[in-house]
Protein backbone atom coordinates (compact mmCIF):
# COMPACT_ATOMS: atom_id res chain seq x y z
CA UNK A 1 0.00 0.00 0.00
CA UNK A 2 1.75 3.05 -0.59
CA UNK A 3 0.36 6.68 -0.01
CA UNK A 4 -3.12 6.34 0.79
CA UNK A 5 -5.43 8.61 1.58
CA UNK A 6 -9.08 7.72 2.15
CA UNK A 7 -11.97 10.09 3.19
CA UNK A 8 -15.29 10.23 4.35
CA UNK A 9 -16.73 13.42 2.22
CA UNK A 10 -14.39 16.50 2.87
CA UNK A 11 -12.44 14.69 5.96
CA UNK A 12 -9.39 12.51 5.18
CA UNK A 13 -9.77 9.47 7.87
CA UNK A 14 -6.20 8.38 7.08
CA UNK A 15 -3.06 10.52 5.30
CA UNK A 16 -0.52 9.37 3.35
CA UNK A 17 -0.12 5.79 4.07
CA UNK A 18 2.09 3.11 2.84
CA UNK A 19 3.25 -0.36 4.39
CA UNK A 20 4.04 -3.68 2.59
CA UNK A 21 2.73 -7.14 3.92
CA UNK A 22 4.50 -9.94 3.09
CA UNK A 23 2.83 -13.40 2.16
CA UNK A 24 2.05 -15.50 5.22
CA UNK A 25 3.10 -12.52 7.53
CA UNK A 26 0.69 -11.87 10.38
CA UNK A 27 0.18 -8.06 11.01
CA UNK A 28 -1.32 -6.39 13.96
CA UNK A 29 -2.88 -2.61 12.99
CA UNK A 30 -3.16 -0.68 16.40
CA UNK A 31 -4.62 2.25 17.23
CA UNK A 32 -7.49 4.26 19.21
CA UNK A 33 -10.97 4.54 18.14
CA UNK A 34 -11.35 7.07 15.25
CA UNK A 35 -7.55 6.45 13.84
CA UNK A 36 -8.89 4.93 10.67
CA UNK A 37 -9.09 1.38 11.09
CA UNK A 38 -12.09 0.66 9.94
CA UNK A 39 -12.14 2.48 6.90
CA UNK A 40 -8.33 0.82 6.10
CA UNK A 41 -10.04 -2.37 6.20
CA UNK A 42 -13.08 -1.04 3.73
CA UNK A 43 -10.37 0.68 1.08
CA UNK A 44 -8.29 -2.97 1.27
CA UNK A 45 -11.78 -5.15 0.63
CA UNK A 46 -12.56 -2.52 -2.30
CA UNK A 47 -15.75 -0.96 -0.62
CA UNK A 48 -14.40 2.41 -0.27
CA UNK A 49 -12.11 3.98 -3.32
CA UNK A 50 -8.91 6.07 -2.10
CA UNK A 51 -8.75 9.12 -2.49
CA UNK A 52 -5.19 9.25 -3.13
CA UNK A 53 -2.30 6.77 -3.51
CA UNK A 54 -2.48 2.90 -4.30
CA UNK A 55 -3.00 -0.43 -3.12
CA UNK A 56 -1.08 -2.99 -5.06
CA UNK A 57 -1.46 -6.58 -4.53
CA UNK A 58 1.25 -9.50 -5.66
CA UNK A 59 -1.76 -11.31 -7.43
CA UNK A 60 -5.47 -9.45 -8.68
CA UNK A 61 -6.89 -12.50 -7.89
CA UNK A 62 -5.71 -11.61 -4.20
CA UNK A 63 -8.19 -8.87 -3.84
CA UNK A 64 -11.67 -10.57 -4.93
CA UNK A 65 -10.53 -13.71 -2.04
CA UNK A 66 -10.10 -12.33 1.22
CA UNK A 67 -11.29 -13.15 3.86
CA UNK A 68 -12.40 -11.09 6.48
CA UNK A 69 -13.70 -11.33 9.83
CA UNK A 70 -16.13 -9.14 11.98
CA UNK A 71 -16.12 -8.14 15.16
CA UNK A 72 -19.92 -9.44 15.71
CA UNK A 73 -22.82 -9.46 13.15
CA UNK A 74 -25.62 -9.39 15.93
CA UNK A 75 -26.90 -12.89 16.03
CA UNK A 76 -29.74 -13.53 17.77
CA UNK A 77 -30.60 -16.47 19.80
CA UNK A 78 -33.65 -17.48 17.43
CA UNK A 79 -31.19 -17.22 14.55
CA UNK A 80 -32.84 -20.05 12.84
CA UNK A 81 -29.58 -21.69 10.32
CA UNK A 82 -27.25 -24.29 11.32
CA UNK A 83 -23.22 -23.71 11.86
CA UNK A 84 -22.62 -26.10 8.69
CA UNK A 85 -25.28 -24.27 6.19
CA UNK A 86 -24.03 -20.48 7.39
CA UNK A 87 -20.48 -21.10 6.87
CA UNK A 88 -21.54 -22.94 3.58
CA UNK A 89 -23.02 -19.50 2.86
CA UNK A 90 -19.61 -18.52 1.37
CA UNK A 91 -19.79 -20.55 -1.44
CA UNK A 92 -19.74 -18.73 -4.86
CA UNK A 93 -17.60 -21.17 -7.37
CA UNK A 94 -21.48 -22.17 -8.51
CA UNK A 95 -24.58 -20.82 -8.97
CA UNK A 96 -26.53 -24.50 -8.46
CA UNK A 97 -29.16 -24.24 -5.28
CA UNK A 98 -27.50 -27.17 -4.12
CA UNK A 99 -24.11 -28.13 -3.47
CA UNK A 100 -21.92 -30.33 -4.86
CA UNK A 101 -20.10 -33.30 -3.39
CA UNK A 102 -16.69 -31.04 -3.72
CA UNK A 103 -18.53 -28.64 -1.91
CA UNK A 104 -19.69 -30.38 0.88
CA UNK A 105 -16.13 -31.47 1.72
CA UNK A 106 -14.96 -28.70 1.65
CA UNK A 107 -16.90 -26.89 4.01
CA UNK A 108 -16.77 -30.24 5.76
CA UNK A 109 -12.70 -29.74 6.17
CA UNK A 110 -12.76 -26.14 6.78
CA UNK A 111 -15.27 -26.89 9.90
CA UNK A 112 -12.55 -29.67 11.61
CA UNK A 113 -9.98 -26.87 11.13
CA UNK A 114 -11.60 -24.67 13.24
CA UNK A 115 -12.97 -27.30 15.98
CA UNK A 116 -16.55 -26.98 15.17
CA UNK A 117 -17.91 -30.37 13.95
CA UNK A 118 -19.16 -30.91 17.14
CA UNK A 119 -21.94 -28.09 16.59
CA UNK A 120 -22.19 -28.35 13.02
CA UNK A 121 -25.73 -29.10 12.96
CA UNK A 122 -26.66 -27.27 15.68
CA UNK A 123 -28.43 -23.50 15.05
CA UNK A 124 -25.72 -21.10 15.15
CA UNK A 125 -28.20 -18.56 17.24
CA UNK A 126 -27.60 -21.12 20.16
CA UNK A 127 -23.87 -21.31 19.81
CA UNK A 128 -21.83 -19.70 22.45
CA UNK A 129 -19.84 -16.56 21.68
CA UNK A 130 -16.68 -18.53 20.87
CA UNK A 131 -18.01 -20.64 18.64
CA UNK A 132 -19.89 -18.22 16.82
CA UNK A 133 -16.16 -16.17 16.28
CA UNK A 134 -15.06 -19.70 15.20
CA UNK A 135 -18.27 -19.96 12.08
CA UNK A 136 -17.34 -16.37 11.35
CA UNK A 137 -13.55 -17.23 10.67
CA UNK A 138 -14.76 -20.84 8.96
CA UNK A 139 -16.64 -19.08 6.74
CA UNK A 140 -14.01 -16.61 6.02
CA UNK A 141 -11.53 -19.37 5.04
CA UNK A 142 -13.89 -21.33 3.61
CA UNK A 143 -12.53 -20.49 -0.32
CA UNK A 144 -9.14 -20.41 1.11
CA UNK A 145 -8.15 -16.38 0.94
CA UNK A 146 -4.52 -15.33 0.73
CA UNK A 147 -5.18 -12.74 2.83
CA UNK A 148 -7.35 -12.73 5.79
CA UNK A 149 -8.64 -9.63 7.93
CA UNK A 150 -9.69 -9.92 11.35
CA UNK A 151 -11.46 -6.83 12.61
CA UNK A 152 -11.73 -6.89 16.33
CA UNK A 153 -12.60 -10.00 16.22
CA UNK A 154 -11.41 -10.97 19.62
CA UNK A 155 -12.75 -8.01 21.19
CA UNK A 156 -16.02 -9.49 22.64
CA UNK A 157 -14.31 -13.17 23.78
CA UNK A 158 -12.84 -13.76 26.79
CA UNK A 159 -9.05 -14.21 27.65
CA UNK A 160 -8.92 -18.04 26.79
CA UNK A 161 -11.37 -17.78 23.44
CA UNK A 162 -8.88 -15.11 22.36
CA UNK A 163 -6.05 -17.43 22.57
CA UNK A 164 -8.11 -20.24 21.31
CA UNK A 165 -8.97 -18.09 18.14
CA UNK A 166 -6.03 -16.99 17.36
CA UNK A 167 -4.11 -19.87 17.73
CA UNK A 168 -6.25 -21.42 14.88
CA UNK A 169 -5.95 -18.57 12.75
CA UNK A 170 -1.62 -19.30 13.16
CA UNK A 171 -2.28 -22.64 12.42
CA UNK A 172 -4.30 -21.82 9.11
CA UNK A 173 -1.32 -19.38 8.68
CA UNK A 174 1.71 -20.91 8.64
CA UNK A 175 0.11 -24.14 7.07
CA UNK A 176 -1.89 -22.27 3.60
CA UNK A 177 1.37 -19.35 3.88
CA UNK A 178 -2.09 -16.62 4.08
CA UNK A 179 -0.82 -13.58 5.30
CA UNK A 180 -3.23 -11.67 8.41
CA UNK A 181 -4.03 -8.48 9.29
CA UNK A 182 -4.93 -8.01 13.19
CA UNK A 183 -6.77 -5.01 13.61
CA UNK A 184 -6.89 -4.96 17.75
CA UNK A 185 -6.94 -2.92 20.71
CA UNK A 186 -5.59 -6.10 22.83
CA UNK A 187 -1.95 -5.37 22.92
CA UNK A 188 -0.51 -8.25 24.66
CA UNK A 189 -2.47 -10.72 22.11
CA UNK A 190 -0.85 -8.55 19.30
CA UNK A 191 2.94 -9.18 20.99
CA UNK A 192 2.38 -12.74 20.78
CA UNK A 193 0.95 -13.50 17.61
CA UNK A 194 2.00 -11.12 14.93
CA UNK A 195 5.04 -10.82 13.04
CA UNK A 196 5.22 -6.85 12.72
CA UNK A 197 2.66 -3.87 13.86
CA UNK A 198 1.11 -0.92 12.13
CA UNK A 199 0.30 1.67 14.71
CA UNK A 200 -2.06 4.50 13.47
CA UNK A 201 -2.66 7.53 15.38
CA UNK A 202 -5.11 10.57 15.76
CA UNK A 203 -2.02 13.00 14.52
CA UNK A 204 -2.56 10.70 11.03
CA UNK A 205 1.01 9.28 12.39
CA UNK A 206 1.88 5.98 11.42
CA UNK A 207 4.80 3.54 12.29
CA UNK A 208 5.72 -0.17 11.22
CA UNK A 209 7.75 -2.59 12.16
CA UNK A 210 8.50 -6.01 13.97
CA UNK A 211 6.28 -6.76 16.95
CA UNK A 212 9.30 -7.13 18.81
CA UNK A 213 10.14 -3.27 18.46
CA UNK A 214 6.50 -2.61 19.14
CA UNK A 215 7.10 0.41 22.04
CA UNK A 216 3.82 2.05 23.17
CA UNK A 217 4.05 5.23 26.13
CA UNK A 218 1.30 5.89 28.52
CA UNK A 219 0.34 8.39 26.57
CA UNK A 220 -0.07 6.10 22.78
CA UNK A 221 -1.86 3.49 25.26
CA UNK A 222 -4.84 2.24 22.90
CA UNK B 1 -65.27 -32.66 -6.00
CA UNK B 2 -62.97 -32.60 -8.58
CA UNK B 3 -65.18 -33.25 -11.30
CA UNK B 4 -65.55 -29.59 -10.90
CA UNK B 5 -63.74 -27.39 -13.40
CA UNK B 6 -63.63 -24.80 -10.87
CA UNK B 7 -62.43 -26.89 -8.21
CA UNK B 8 -59.61 -28.76 -10.21
CA UNK B 9 -58.55 -24.51 -11.37
CA UNK B 10 -58.62 -23.95 -7.57
CA UNK B 11 -56.61 -26.85 -6.93
CA UNK B 12 -53.98 -25.98 -9.38
CA UNK B 13 -53.63 -22.92 -8.85
CA UNK B 14 -53.65 -23.13 -5.11
CA UNK B 15 -50.88 -25.28 -5.23
CA UNK B 16 -48.57 -23.01 -7.09
CA UNK B 17 -49.21 -20.01 -5.10
CA UNK B 18 -48.37 -22.34 -2.01
CA UNK B 19 -45.07 -23.27 -3.42
CA UNK B 20 -43.81 -20.03 -4.35
CA UNK B 21 -45.00 -18.47 -1.22
CA UNK B 22 -43.75 -21.00 0.82
CA UNK B 23 -40.18 -20.32 -0.98
CA UNK B 24 -40.25 -16.64 -0.55
CA UNK B 25 -41.52 -16.95 2.90
CA UNK B 26 -38.37 -18.13 4.37
CA UNK B 27 -36.74 -15.07 2.50
CA UNK B 28 -39.04 -12.44 3.89
CA UNK B 29 -38.50 -13.91 7.24
CA UNK B 30 -35.22 -14.26 6.99
CA UNK B 31 -34.76 -10.56 5.76
CA UNK B 32 -37.29 -9.12 8.25
CA UNK B 33 -39.80 -8.31 5.72
CA UNK B 34 -43.26 -9.78 7.05
CA UNK B 35 -44.05 -5.64 7.46
CA UNK B 36 -43.25 -4.94 4.27
CA UNK B 37 -45.01 -7.92 2.56
CA UNK B 38 -48.27 -6.39 4.14
CA UNK B 39 -47.96 -3.28 2.52
CA UNK B 40 -47.20 -4.58 -0.82
CA UNK B 41 -50.78 -6.80 -0.35
CA UNK B 42 -52.69 -3.22 0.45
CA UNK B 43 -50.98 -1.65 -3.01
CA UNK B 44 -52.13 -5.15 -4.28
CA UNK B 45 -55.77 -3.62 -3.12
CA UNK B 46 -55.09 -0.46 -4.90
CA UNK B 47 -54.10 -1.96 -7.90
CA UNK B 48 -56.75 -4.53 -7.89
CA UNK B 49 -59.47 -1.86 -7.43
CA UNK B 50 -57.77 0.19 -10.26
CA UNK B 51 -57.91 -2.60 -12.42
CA UNK B 52 -61.76 -2.71 -11.93
CA UNK B 53 -62.07 1.07 -12.76
CA UNK B 54 -60.38 0.99 -15.83
CA UNK B 55 -61.92 -2.23 -16.73
CA UNK B 56 -58.98 -4.27 -16.58
CA UNK B 57 -58.60 -8.28 -14.68
CA UNK B 58 -57.79 -7.72 -11.14
CA UNK B 59 -54.46 -8.97 -11.58
CA UNK B 60 -52.85 -7.23 -13.79
CA UNK B 61 -53.66 -3.90 -11.59
CA UNK B 62 -52.08 -5.94 -9.06
CA UNK B 63 -48.96 -6.51 -10.93
CA UNK B 64 -48.59 -3.29 -11.98
CA UNK B 65 -49.07 -1.25 -8.60
CA UNK B 66 -47.17 -3.96 -6.46
CA UNK B 67 -43.96 -3.88 -9.04
CA UNK B 68 -43.71 -0.50 -9.42
CA UNK B 69 -44.19 0.42 -5.94
CA UNK B 70 -41.91 -2.29 -4.78
CA UNK B 71 -38.95 -1.22 -6.94
CA UNK B 72 -39.32 2.62 -5.11
CA UNK B 73 -39.66 1.02 -1.83
CA UNK B 74 -36.56 -0.23 -2.82
CA UNK B 75 -34.67 2.68 -3.65
CA UNK B 76 -36.23 4.65 -0.97
CA UNK B 77 -33.81 2.61 1.35
CA UNK B 78 -35.20 -0.56 2.20
CA UNK B 79 -32.70 -1.24 4.54
CA UNK B 80 -32.56 2.44 6.45
CA UNK B 81 -33.65 3.11 9.60
CA UNK B 82 -36.12 5.07 8.17
CA UNK B 83 -37.80 2.16 6.03
CA UNK B 84 -41.65 1.16 8.51
CA UNK B 85 -42.00 5.13 8.29
CA UNK B 86 -41.85 4.82 4.53
CA UNK B 87 -43.62 2.23 4.48
CA UNK B 88 -46.20 3.46 6.86
CA UNK B 89 -46.52 6.59 4.47
CA UNK B 90 -47.13 4.62 0.92
CA UNK B 91 -49.37 2.15 3.24
CA UNK B 92 -51.89 4.71 3.85
CA UNK B 93 -51.29 6.45 0.03
CA UNK B 94 -52.55 2.95 -1.55
CA UNK B 95 -54.92 1.99 0.81
CA UNK B 96 -56.76 5.25 0.33
CA UNK B 97 -56.12 4.82 -3.48
CA UNK B 98 -57.53 1.28 -3.15
CA UNK B 99 -60.76 2.97 -1.36
CA UNK B 100 -61.05 5.98 -4.31
CA UNK B 101 -60.66 3.49 -7.67
CA UNK B 102 -63.63 1.01 -5.58
CA UNK B 103 -65.69 3.86 -5.21
CA UNK B 104 -65.53 5.15 -8.71
CA UNK B 105 -65.88 2.11 -10.18
CA UNK B 106 -69.40 0.85 -11.28
CA UNK B 107 -68.73 -2.32 -9.55
CA UNK B 108 -70.61 -3.85 -6.69
CA UNK B 109 -69.34 -4.16 -2.99
CA UNK B 110 -68.57 -7.98 -3.90
CA UNK B 111 -65.66 -6.89 -6.31
CA UNK B 112 -63.61 -5.12 -3.46
CA UNK B 113 -64.86 -8.18 -0.67
CA UNK B 114 -63.33 -10.67 -3.73
CA UNK B 115 -59.95 -8.54 -3.93
CA UNK B 116 -59.69 -8.04 -0.04
CA UNK B 117 -60.71 -11.86 0.95
CA UNK B 118 -59.84 -13.90 -1.77
CA UNK B 119 -61.71 -15.89 -4.18
CA UNK B 120 -59.87 -18.93 -5.41
CA UNK B 121 -63.38 -21.19 -6.19
CA UNK B 122 -63.95 -18.47 -8.89
CA UNK B 123 -60.65 -18.74 -10.70
CA UNK B 124 -60.78 -19.35 -14.53
CA UNK B 125 -58.91 -21.65 -16.68
CA UNK B 126 -57.09 -18.33 -18.40
CA UNK B 127 -56.12 -17.04 -14.98
CA UNK B 128 -54.88 -20.75 -13.50
CA UNK B 129 -52.78 -20.31 -16.68
CA UNK B 130 -51.32 -17.02 -15.50
CA UNK B 131 -50.84 -17.88 -12.23
CA UNK B 132 -48.87 -20.88 -13.60
CA UNK B 133 -47.20 -18.67 -15.51
CA UNK B 134 -46.08 -15.84 -13.01
CA UNK B 135 -45.15 -18.87 -10.35
CA UNK B 136 -42.53 -20.64 -12.70
CA UNK B 137 -40.86 -16.77 -13.45
CA UNK B 138 -40.90 -16.13 -9.55
CA UNK B 139 -39.46 -19.82 -9.50
CA UNK B 140 -36.51 -19.79 -11.76
CA UNK B 141 -35.42 -16.13 -11.24
CA UNK B 142 -35.11 -16.69 -7.05
CA UNK B 143 -32.96 -20.03 -8.38
CA UNK B 144 -30.76 -18.33 -10.33
CA UNK B 145 -30.09 -16.35 -7.59
CA UNK B 146 -30.18 -18.73 -4.91
CA UNK B 147 -26.72 -18.55 -3.66
CA UNK B 148 -26.58 -14.83 -3.69
CA UNK B 149 -29.84 -14.37 -2.06
CA UNK B 150 -29.69 -16.28 0.35
CA UNK B 151 -26.05 -15.12 1.59
CA UNK B 152 -27.47 -12.03 1.89
CA UNK B 153 -30.75 -13.40 3.48
CA UNK B 154 -29.13 -14.85 5.83
CA UNK B 155 -25.71 -13.45 6.50
CA UNK B 156 -26.13 -9.45 5.25
CA UNK B 157 -22.52 -8.52 6.35
CA UNK B 158 -20.59 -11.55 5.25
CA UNK B 159 -22.22 -11.33 1.39
CA UNK B 160 -21.34 -7.20 1.72
CA UNK B 161 -17.81 -8.13 2.52
CA UNK B 162 -17.79 -11.17 -0.20
CA UNK B 163 -18.23 -8.59 -2.76
CA UNK B 164 -22.44 -9.58 -3.19
CA UNK B 165 -24.42 -6.29 -4.76
CA UNK B 166 -26.72 -6.08 -1.62
CA UNK B 167 -28.82 -3.33 -3.64
CA UNK B 168 -29.59 -5.15 -6.34
CA UNK B 169 -30.41 -8.59 -4.49
CA UNK B 170 -32.66 -6.76 -2.91
CA UNK B 171 -34.64 -4.61 -5.76
CA UNK B 172 -34.85 -8.06 -7.31
CA UNK B 173 -36.06 -9.88 -4.62
CA UNK B 174 -38.50 -7.32 -3.98
CA UNK B 175 -39.69 -7.44 -8.08
CA UNK B 176 -40.20 -11.30 -7.05
CA UNK B 177 -42.21 -10.67 -3.92
CA UNK B 178 -44.44 -8.24 -6.01
CA UNK B 179 -45.34 -11.09 -8.10
CA UNK B 180 -45.85 -13.58 -5.21
CA UNK B 181 -47.90 -10.95 -3.46
CA UNK B 182 -50.07 -10.27 -6.85
CA UNK B 183 -50.57 -14.00 -7.53
CA UNK B 184 -51.36 -14.92 -3.66
CA UNK B 185 -53.90 -12.68 -3.65
CA UNK B 186 -56.21 -14.82 -5.91
CA UNK B 187 -56.18 -17.35 -2.93
CA UNK B 188 -56.06 -15.55 0.33
CA UNK B 189 -57.48 -11.82 -0.66
CA UNK B 190 -54.89 -9.05 -0.23
CA UNK B 191 -56.05 -8.53 3.86
CA UNK B 192 -54.54 -11.74 4.39
CA UNK B 193 -51.82 -12.38 1.58
CA UNK B 194 -49.14 -12.59 4.86
CA UNK B 195 -50.99 -15.97 5.84
CA UNK B 196 -49.10 -17.94 2.77
CA UNK B 197 -46.22 -15.80 2.44
CA UNK B 198 -44.99 -15.42 6.06
CA UNK B 199 -46.51 -17.82 8.59
CA UNK B 200 -45.61 -21.32 6.73
CA UNK B 201 -42.26 -20.28 6.79
CA UNK B 202 -42.12 -18.80 9.85
CA UNK B 203 -43.21 -22.37 11.16
CA UNK B 204 -40.80 -24.07 9.64
CA UNK B 205 -38.14 -22.47 11.27
CA UNK B 206 -39.23 -23.86 13.96
CA UNK B 207 -38.71 -27.42 13.06
CA UNK B 208 -35.59 -27.42 10.64
CA UNK B 209 -32.16 -25.37 10.62
CA UNK B 210 -31.06 -25.75 6.58
CA UNK B 211 -32.20 -23.13 4.12
CA UNK B 212 -33.54 -26.22 1.77
CA UNK B 213 -35.04 -27.54 3.76
CA UNK B 214 -36.83 -24.64 5.89
CA UNK B 215 -37.81 -24.04 2.12
CA UNK B 216 -39.11 -27.57 1.79
CA UNK B 217 -41.18 -27.80 5.04
CA UNK B 218 -42.45 -23.85 4.24
CA UNK B 219 -43.34 -25.47 0.65
CA UNK B 220 -45.25 -28.45 2.56
CA UNK B 221 -46.96 -25.86 4.72
CA UNK B 222 -48.31 -23.56 2.72
CA UNK B 223 -49.73 -26.74 0.00
CA UNK B 224 -51.15 -28.45 2.82
CA UNK B 225 -53.04 -25.16 4.38
CA UNK B 226 -54.29 -24.52 0.79
CA UNK B 227 -55.60 -27.75 0.05
CA UNK B 228 -57.37 -28.55 2.79
CA UNK B 229 -58.67 -24.99 3.27
CA UNK B 230 -60.03 -25.65 -0.10
CA UNK B 231 -61.38 -28.95 0.06
CA UNK B 232 -62.97 -27.80 3.68
CA UNK B 233 -64.45 -24.69 2.05
CA UNK B 234 -65.95 -26.94 -0.83
CA UNK B 235 -67.40 -29.40 1.97
CA UNK B 236 -68.89 -26.60 4.41
CA UNK B 237 -69.20 -23.77 2.14
CA UNK B 238 -67.68 -21.45 4.29
CA UNK B 239 -64.55 -19.27 3.12
CA UNK B 240 -61.39 -20.68 1.96
CA UNK B 241 -59.29 -18.05 3.11
CA UNK B 242 -60.80 -18.38 6.84
CA UNK B 243 -59.84 -22.63 6.53
CA UNK B 244 -56.50 -21.67 5.14
CA UNK B 245 -55.75 -18.81 7.53
CA UNK B 246 -56.75 -21.02 10.54
CA UNK B 247 -54.24 -24.29 9.91
CA UNK B 248 -51.60 -22.20 9.10
CA UNK B 249 -52.05 -20.67 12.86
CA UNK B 250 -52.28 -24.13 14.33
CA UNK B 251 -48.96 -25.05 12.20
CA UNK B 252 -47.20 -21.40 14.00
CA UNK B 253 -48.62 -22.77 17.07
CA UNK B 254 -47.14 -26.36 17.19
CA UNK B 255 -44.24 -24.81 15.83
CA UNK B 256 -43.63 -22.56 18.73
CA UNK B 257 -44.66 -24.96 21.36
CA UNK B 258 -42.41 -27.55 20.04
CA UNK B 259 -39.61 -24.86 19.86
CA UNK B 260 -39.89 -23.89 23.30
CA UNK B 261 -39.83 -27.40 24.40
CA UNK B 262 -36.56 -28.24 22.52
Amino acid sequence: MSHLTASYGPVNIIKDLSFKLAQGEFLSIIGENGVGKTTLVRSLLGILKPRAGKIDFADNSIAHNIGYVPQSRNLDEEYPITVRDFVSLNLRDSKLPWLSPNEKAKVTSILKQTDLMKIANRPLGQASGGEKQRAYLAQALLNSPKLLILDESTASLDVEMKQELLKLVVKFQKENQTSVIFITHDLPLARRYSDSYLLMTKQQEYTTGPINRLVISESEKV
Amino acid sequence: MLSFDFMRHALVAGTFISIICGMMGVFVIARGMSFLTHTLAEIGFAGAAFGLFIGWPALNGMLLFTVLSSAMVGQLGVRSARRENVISAVSALFLGLGILFIALSDKSATSATSILFGSVIGISLSEVWQVVILSIVVAVVTLLMYRQLKFDSFDSVGARVNGINGAIISIVFLIMLALSVSVAAQIVGSLLIFILLTLPAASARYFVHSVSSMIALSIGFAVAGTWLGITLGYLTNWPTSFFIATIEVIFYLIGLIWYKRS
